[in-house]
């Protein structure tokens, strides 16, 4: 073996190396979190710290699922979450189109208001939005809570959308529209189609977002059937102790729709859609 | 098949104009070239035509009948875009049946006119697979199927050739102008390459800076250039122009040498300074007694015949020639410039003055 190839090699080992370690980091509070969720109650504090518990239960998952409000707590962030990702992700794809195909008076203006909007820590305005909502009737309830979402996550999903609506040369929705197609039909069976990606990742990204959210959840909804699961988690903790045990298990859960989403769109974030459109 | 009527058209972008006062009538079954330099507005004028952009004076008819507020779905006119664009999930066949079921022509009619076009273009073969499977060559020729299936009132291309290399060039160069004998459909062409022009055009429209500079056919242009810029654009080794002053007795002197004695024009004064545009293929060598005295500065083999750049005092000249006699640089040659081949240009305006 000459020196050249060892040296390849050598170098392939520490990618690799750095790699695993990134890995290992990132996903290491998820282990933790697997692994407490299934930690017996008796073993929790008593083992000192270690990797793996000596005896593992399920009885975290089954108290959950059967003594908790959880389930509940569950279909309401699923409710919110979905529709929050489809609003969000419609509203943001009319508003990234736009932004990036027309020229239209008040342009910048808009894209700069959009931008500024997200410069607020939420901390601020959670009164003002209680006080606009609460006679309305959205208070304590999960339409409330898709309203704010979709508003707080529109305009970087708009963003977002217009840099995948950039990425496709307008030839092709011009070439559509010679082709004896309106703009809409332009957009409907040539643009949108190859946005998927762009679609997919957007959703992808608010759905996780009103996912995780808690302040708002927290604020603007007191009564236990109208709780998102974050805020449900916080059930865990009562005055005098933490139970870990199935707060980590209704973690582990809470993190199943979110995979499970990822694992369906992941074919569409696979780029390159748009490859063979033009010379190559 | 349309004729395509242009009348004082502009277009202004905002930051000055891109198109001025655009006359042009586009005969039918007519196969028009627009040739111009980058930046010249070109695809401009093309997209004016098709209705991607909006004019901002004056007036499109299609058949007599005015465009401006068109929609460009409504027009009846096919384009072939230099990114060819085709869609990039739809394959051969659905992109070139798109057109037609946007039309909601029954489908068996369909297919019968997308595998005639195909055949035509030699995709048969192909039509399953998406673009991204398809050579540079096979995409082109996807983009003209997808245009001549439809069979539009007329097509519009921009610079279709330009992402091949020569030799497919000049191939669809011949093929394009044969589709277009067979389908006899007003066709208007925009490139930057005079051969291109040249070659397939029944007229070559002029374009410099936004202005039309001549309209005529390829022969015209290049023997009756109406100005300095379609004089330079056409022709390759390219005129050449040499300052020169004309004597009374007709002769066009430059530095201190006759080059050639011409019945002077009407209204020229002997002592004007004019540009004489001498079109290199038109010259001849001979001994240095015996014609202008020029020295050979560079000598460049083409294969048929030889490039021979010339000194002319300060100025260059470039010479074609099938002469096989030996020539080397410094060497000092006679320059023949025979009766006929001078065109005489105003230096300042460079409109052609014979
Ligand atoms: N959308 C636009 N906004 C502003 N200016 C434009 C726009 N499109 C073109 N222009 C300007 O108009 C002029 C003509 O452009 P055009 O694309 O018609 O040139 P062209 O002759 O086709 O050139 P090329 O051979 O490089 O394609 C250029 O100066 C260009 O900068
Ligand atoms: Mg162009």
């Amino acid at each position: 073996m000459n020196k050249t190839a060892t040296h390849i090699i050598g170098a392939r080992l520490l990618h690799a190396l750095a790699l695993a370690a990134f890995v290992a980091f990132a996903l290491f509070p998820l282990f933790w979190l697997l692994k407490v969720s299934l930690t017996p109650d008796d073993l929790m504090y008593g083992e000192g710290v270690r990797l793996w518990p000596s005896r593992v239960t399920l009885d975290h998952y089954g108290s959950v699922l059967r003594h908790s409000q959880f389930p509940l707590f569950f279909r309401n962030s699923l409710i919110v979450s979905a529709a929050t990702g489809l609003l969000a992700t419609a509203a943001a794809s009319a508003a990234g189109y736009a932004f990036s195909r027309f020229r239209f008076r008040g342009k910048a203006w808009v894209m700069g208001v959009m931008l500024v909007s997200q410069m607020f820590p939420l901390v601020i305005i959670v009164a003002p939005i209680f006080r606009l909502l609460s006679p309305l009737g959205l208070t304590n309830s999960l339409s409330g809570l898709v309203v704010v979402y979709t508003a707080f996550n529109t305009p970087f999903a708009a963003f977002l959308m217009q840099s995948f609506f950039e990425a496709i040369p307008k030839d092709l929705e011009e070439a559509a529209m010679m082709d004896g197609a309106t703009r809409f039909q332009a957009l409907r069976r040539v643009i949108l189609p190859l946005t998927l990606p762009g679609l997919a990742a957007t959703g992808g990204f608010v759905f996780t977002a009103a996912w995780s959210e808690l302040l708002f959840s927290l604020m603007l909804n007191s009564s236990a059937a109208v709780s998102t699961f974050p805020a449900g988690l916080l059930g865990f903790v009562s005055k005098f102790s933490v139970d870990f045990g199935q707060m980590m298990a209704a973690g582990v859960l809470a993190l199943l729709p979110v995979g499970a989403f990822f694992l369906l769109i992941q074919r569409y974030l696979v780029q390159g859609l748009t490859a063979g459109a033009v010379k190559g | 098949m349309a004729t395509i009527t242009l009348s004082n058209l502009s277009k202004d972008y905002g930051g000055g104009p891109v198109l001025r006062g655009i006359d042009l009538e586009i005969r039918e079954g007519e196969f028009v070239a627009l040739m111009g330099p980058s930046g010249c507005g070109k695809s401009t004028l093309l997209r004016l035509i098709a209705g991607l952009e909006e004019p901002s004076g004056g007036e499109i008819r299609i058949d007599g009948r005015r465009v401006n507020e068109v929609a460009p779905k409504d027009r009846d006119l096919a384009m072939v875009f230099q990114s060819y664009a085709l869609y990039p999930h739809m394959t051969v066949r659905e992109n070139m049946s798109f057109a037609l079921k946007q039309r909601r022509l029954p489908q068996a009619e369909i297919t019968r006119a997308v595998e005639g076009a195909a055949a035509k273009l030699g995709l048969t073969n192909l039509l399953e697979r998406k673009p991204k499977a398809l050579s540079g060559g096979q995409r082109q020729r996807v983009a003209m199927g997808r245009a001549i299936v439809r069979n539009p009132k007329a097509f519009l291309f921009d610079e279709p050739l330009s992402n091949l290399d020569a030799r497919l060039r000049e191939q669809m160069r011949y093929e394009i102008r044969k589709l277009h004998r067979e389908l006899g459909a007003t066709s208007v062409y925009v490139t930057h390459d005079q051969v291109e022009a040249m070659t397939m055009a029944d007229r070559i429209v002029a374009l410099n800076d936004g202005a039309i500079q001549q309209v005529g056919a390829p022969q015209e242009l290049y023997d009756q250039p109406a100005n300095l810029f379609v004089a330079g654009f056409l022709g390759s080794p390219p005129m050449n122009f040499v300052d020169a002053t004309l004597a009374p007795d007709g002769a066009l002197v430059a530095e201190g040498q006759t080059l050639a004695r011409v019945s002077p024009p009407a209204g020229l004064a002997a002592g004007t300074t004019l540009t004489l545009g001498l079109r290199p293929e038109r010259l001849a060598l001979t001994d240095p007694t015996k014609g202008s005295a020029v020295r050979v500065d560079v000598v460049e083999t083409t294969g048929t015949g030889r490039v021979v750049h010339l000194a002319l005092g300060p100025q260059r000249l470039k010479l074609f020639t099938m002469d096989p006699r030996p020539l080397a640089p410094g060497d000092v040659v006679g320059l023949v410039v025979p009766p006929g081949a001078p065109l005489l240009f105003d230096p300042v305006s460079g409109a052609r003055l014979s």
